[in-house]
């Protein structure tokens, strides 16, 4: 099977912390951070949005991949903030990158699983042998309800990744999902923010799905969960993806270096690819890579990755994720933050 | 504004497109058809790195309306490695921090939106190396 040939993952500057965030509403960080595992997230700034933190993972995975952009026949972003309602994101982002226009583009929605969603179908079309190259990104500036319980993670990032035949920093040995009518979280046409069902948004819907896809892939691949030395799950929240390893047996230490979500937040489709990212960035040749993603709706999309001898050699040649998480340029205040958001009505 | 324009103007604002005098090597952007040095009209084109570094700057407190929740933010003269000269804005930084010498990676950003309803306008502005 054709595999990845090029990643990259961008996080913008900005954090706000979850105390914060607490703070403005009156609640208890110090339960907040207990109970979410969240330490703080990351803002985008007012010139930052879907469309740039494209392009900038784009750049990265393209530098890695080092291709003739040229080459590349098919770009997928999956995202559930889409800066237009009507009028692709791809189109701008594949004139920035430098592809087309001899190419195949589309936006994806699928809530958080958008990204992967992207990056099955770029894989497919690679595989089918109709492209050469195909990009596949999952990037959102996420929203999340003043004095609700997705404000503490709702954060914006993104990661891309090119799909070929040769030269494979990891090849993808096989795919998976899983997928049902689970109305755990929602946004009807006009609302600006989402809604969710509260608790339901667990067991039901998170839990059932990412478990489902996890265990149906190991069950088709043959693997045990001992076999991965990574393993990322979609990250809502820092407790989530942890109480779904530890149900089906993955450890801590298999989990640590995808679990970027205590310091960037929930980047909604950009939520696993970037946990991917981060764990390309460390990996080792040979190492079995486990990642699983999650949409509410609800889905969830697995893969079994393995890196090839090439990855060391690339994973110098863009920023890395940690590096990025590692060094933010400004703390906000709430006030900042709601300016940022644009969550402050002010006159035309 | 108009789309028309902002279309005519996507090479060089999305991919930094500029043009090279193939008689005096001097490097331009946006491209132009004539070179200011030598009067050649053989241009060849050339992409911009996405780096720079600040020759002059200054900082906006009193904005354009649709700049206003920006201010106050740094504006700059930015010389990529190539020599061609531009003005963009120095973002995710103290705006008081910027000034010559300051090296910049130049990233793709939002640079205005048309009102509420008309189109988002894409370009480079610069960040901190």
């Amino acid at each position: 099977m054709p595999g990845i040939v090029g990643y990259g993952a961008f996080i913008p500057r900005n954090r706000i912390s979850s105390e914060e965030i607490a703070q403005q509403w009156g609640k208890d960080a110090a339960t907040i951070q207990r109970g979410l595992l969240l330490k703080e997230k990351s803002v985008p700034g007012l010139d930052e949005d879907t469309i740039t933190i494209s392009v900038a993972a784009g750049r990265s995975a393209l530098a890695r991949a080092g291709i003739d952009p040229q080459k590349v026949g098919a770009l997928y972003i999956g995202s559930e903030s889409h800066p237009y309602a009507v009028k692709p994101s791809g189109t701008i982002v594949l004139e920035a990158l430098g592809l087309g226009p001899e190419i195949h583009v589309a936006d994806f929605e699928f809530a958080c699983k958008a990204g992967t969603e992207s990056m099955s179908v770029a894989l497919a079309m690679v595989e089918a042998g109709r492209v050469d190259y195909a990009m596949g990104i999952g990037a959102d500036t996420s929203q999340g309800a003043p004095n609700d319980a997705l404000e503490f993670s709702a954060s914006a990032g993104g990661a891309a990744y090119v799909f070929g035949k040769e030269d494979l920093l990891a090849e993808v040995l096989h795919t998976y999902s899983y997928t049902s009518d689970t109305p755990d979280f929602w946004r009807r046409e006009g609302e600006f923010y989402p809604r969710h069902g509260g608790r339901f948004t667990g067991e039901p819907a998170y839990f059932h799905h990412v478990m489902s896809a996890t265990l149906g892939i190991l069950d088709r691949s043959g693997h045990k969960p001992g076999d991965f030395k990574y393993a990322v799950f979609h990250m809502p929240n820092g407790k989530f993806p942890l109480t779904a390893a530890k149900r089906m047996g993955f450890s801590q230490e298999q989990m640590e270096q995808g679990w970027v979500v205590n310091l960037m937040g929930n980047t909604y489709s950009g939520s696993s690819p970037t946990g991917l990212a981060s764990i390309l960035d460390v990996a080792d040749p040979d190492d079995l890579i486990l990642i699983t993603s999650f949409g509410s709706g609800a889905g969830s999309d697995s893969f079994i990755l393995r890196a090839t001898d090439l990855l060391p050699e690339k994973q110098d040649l863009a920023p890395k994720v940690r590096d990025m998480l590692n060094s933010p340029r400004k703390y906000l205040t709430y006030g900042q933050y709601a300016k940022l958001r644009e969550k402050i009505i002010v006159n035309d | 504004m108009p789309s028309p324009r902002y279309h005519r103007e996507i090479p060089a604002r999305y991919r930094l497109e500029a043009g090279k005098c193939s008689d005096c090597g001097k490097v331009l952007y946006p491209a132009r058809k004539v070179c200011p040095a030598c009067r050649s009209q053989e241009m060849e084109k050339v992409n911009l790195s996405p780096k720079g570094t600040v020759v002059t700057s200054t900082v906006i407190h009193v904005p354009p309306d649709e700049f206003l929740n920006e201010a106050p933010y740094a504006m700059a003269v930015v010389e990529t490695p190539e020599g061609a000269r531009f003005m963009t804005q120095v973002v995710d930084c103290d705006p008081a921090t910027v000034g010559p010498g300051m090296e910049l990676d130049l990233e793709f950003r939002l640079i205005q939106k048309e009102g509420n309803s008309g189109i988002l306008c894409y370009g480079h502005k610069g960040v901190p190396a």
